[in-house]
């Protein structure tokens, strides 16, 4: 599912952030990418969608390959890829309906199966009976849940979550993490930065541990390895 | 693209419209005030063209015969003229058909010339017509050196001096309306950018999703065509209405002096396509402009 060869990435003002990872995820896999801040996860996690592009290396996701993509090709890449940040990203003037509908509206998918996808995906997250209520009319967990709903509703080969519990209290975030659970079972790859270290020591998962710019550890059913 | 997909759009566009209120007000305005000079501009420009191209048409040498002369000198006279290769056409006009032209071109106060019948003062001319209006000078010149004749006429003075006013007035015009154009374009370049930043969150989720940087576009893109299209809906009507009022009014009257203004139809319709034109033109520049400075999709 994604493939990286010898990846780097400098910044335009020096910063180093990427320096030399190479990294394989298979289909239907589900890994956590730790580290400290400012370790290079978040630029890991961006040129997966490219929203940043590699200065040096190769990186392939999904049958697509990102080094020779170009940009208005980039659509196509994305509409495979559900994207999840911590801080949702909900557009406050629309109901939890409208925020999971936008995603297919703006990719001109046909009313019909707008309905259909949507209410199936808030069935998913459990929010069926919210649909109607604005983002600011629901607590933290549950405006996540919209994110991710909103991420999957296309039906996305991958999933990308940027520290998708970060802003919850920790009850809320074994509910979200349950739903990614549940993305994951019915097939859907799953690729998660996270500080949380409960979590991650939990749920025994592949972990991959980012430090300077590079993996500096990868293991199968690993554990977090800091300092939470 | 679909029918709803354009809907969407369209109803995106309007949406900006009203929402920034007063910007969308600003930039109308300014369109407004723009097309309306231009369009007042080119109805004066216009016009004053076609008179001048009318007076020009009408620009002839009159040769004055000398009361001397008789029948066959007159004719040698005629055929020397009509030898010269500027000439188009050489036609003659009696003391007597001179008269009646006056009187009749005088109206009530040609009656007092009634009485000059039996002692006519005018003399026999011809009136000499050139292949182009600008060789009246040099076949004038020629003809006075013919024998027989008592004086040569001719307008080409007036007709210059009307170019030279339509020329002025076209540059004073061309210079303020290039102004007013850029200060139209510079409010409607920003009310486009305030819609794309009060927008960034949507842009950012669009382009998350997998949008296609034209499917971003097009709202921003409209929004501008209808900013400009509206603009132009005031200076269209009023332009119609005032130049109606001014052909009905003037138009008799000019008649008379033997100018015509142009005609309303298809004048208006042409006048009203033209403002309609450089009002998307504002309208889609401005926001094109603020597509690629501020939206890097």
């Amino acid at each position: 599912m994604i493939l990286m060869e010898d990846v780097w990435k400098t910044y335009p003002n020096g910063v180093m952030a990427v320096n030399g990872i190479d990294f394989k995820l298979d289909k239907g896999d589900f890994v956590y990418v730790v580290g400290p801040s400012g370790a290079g996860k978040s630029t890991f996690i961006k040129m997966i969608y490219r929203e940043e592009k590699p200065t040096k290396g190769k990186i392939v996701v999904s049958d697509i390959d990102l080094t020779s993509l170009k940009e208005r090709d980039v659509p196509k890449l994305r509409r495979k890829i559900g994207v999840v940040f911590q801080d949702f990203k909900l557009l406050p003037k629309l109901t939890v309906y409208e925020n999971v509908a936008f995603a297919l509206e703006v990719i001109e998918e046909s009313p019909d199966n707008i309905k259909r996808k949507v209410m199936d995906v808030l069935e998913l997250v459990k929010l069926k009976n919210k649909a109607r209520m604005y983002p600011e009319e629901l607590s933290g967990g549950e405006q996540q849940r919209v994110s991710i709903a909103r991420s999957i509703v296309n039906n996305p080969e991958l999933v990308v979550a940027d520290e998708p519990t970060g802003n919850l209290d920790p009850d809320t975030a074994w509910g979200i993490m349950e739903i990614f659970e549940e993305i994951n079972n019915r097939g859907t790859t799953i690729i998660m930065a996270t500080h949380n270290k409960e979590i991650v020591d939990a749920t025994k998962r592949r972990v991959v541990a980012i430090e300077g710019g590079r993996i500096v550890r990868d293991e199968q059913q690993g554990e977090y390895g800091y300092e939470s | 693209m679909k029918a709803r997909t354009i809907a969407r759009h369209v109803r995106e566009g309007l949406k900006s419209l009203v929402r920034n209120g007063w910007m969308t007000f600003a930039s109308i305005s300014a369109v407004t005030v723009t097309l309306l000079l231009t369009g007042v501009f080119l109805i004066l420009l216009l016009n004053m063209n076609a008179i001048a191209s009318q007076i020009e048409d009408d620009v002839e040498v009159r040769v004055y015969i000398d009361r001397s002369a008789d029948e066959q000198q007159m004719d040698e006279l005629k055929q020397q003229i009509e030898q010269l290769p500027e000439v188009d056409a050489v036609s003659f006009v009696s003391k007597e058909e001179g008269l009646e032209n006056l009187i009749e071109s005088l109206g009530d106060e040609g009656k007092a010339f009634e009485s000059l019948r039996d002692e006519n003062p005018l003399q026999d001319m011809y009136v000499i017509k050139t292949d182009i209006p600008q060789d009246t000078v040099t076949v004038a010149k020629h003809v006075e050196t013919f024998d027989y004749v008592d004086e040569v006429r001719y307008g080409k003075g007036t007709v210059e001096r009307l170019f030279k006013v339509v020329e002025v007035s076209r540059n004073i015009g061309l210079v303020l309306i290039i102004g007013l154009i850029f200060t139209a374009l510079f409010l409607i370049a920003n009310t486009i950018k305030l819609t794309i930043l009060s927008r960034s969150k949507e842009i950012e989720i669009m382009k998350l999703v997998g949008a296609t940087n034209a499917f971003i576009r097009w709202p921003f893109f409209i929004e501008g065509l209808l900013l400009g299209l509206i603009g132009s809906i005031i200076p269209i009507v009023v332009l119609i209405a005032g130049y109606n009022f001014l052909y009905s009014e003037f138009n008799a009257k000019l008649t008379t002096m033997f100018i015509q203004l142009l005609p309303v139809y298809p004048f208006v319709i042409q006048l009203a396509l033209i403002l309609m034109f450089i009002g998307v033109f504002i309208g889609v520049w401005g926001s094109l402009t603020s597509i690629r400075k501020f939206l890097r999709v």
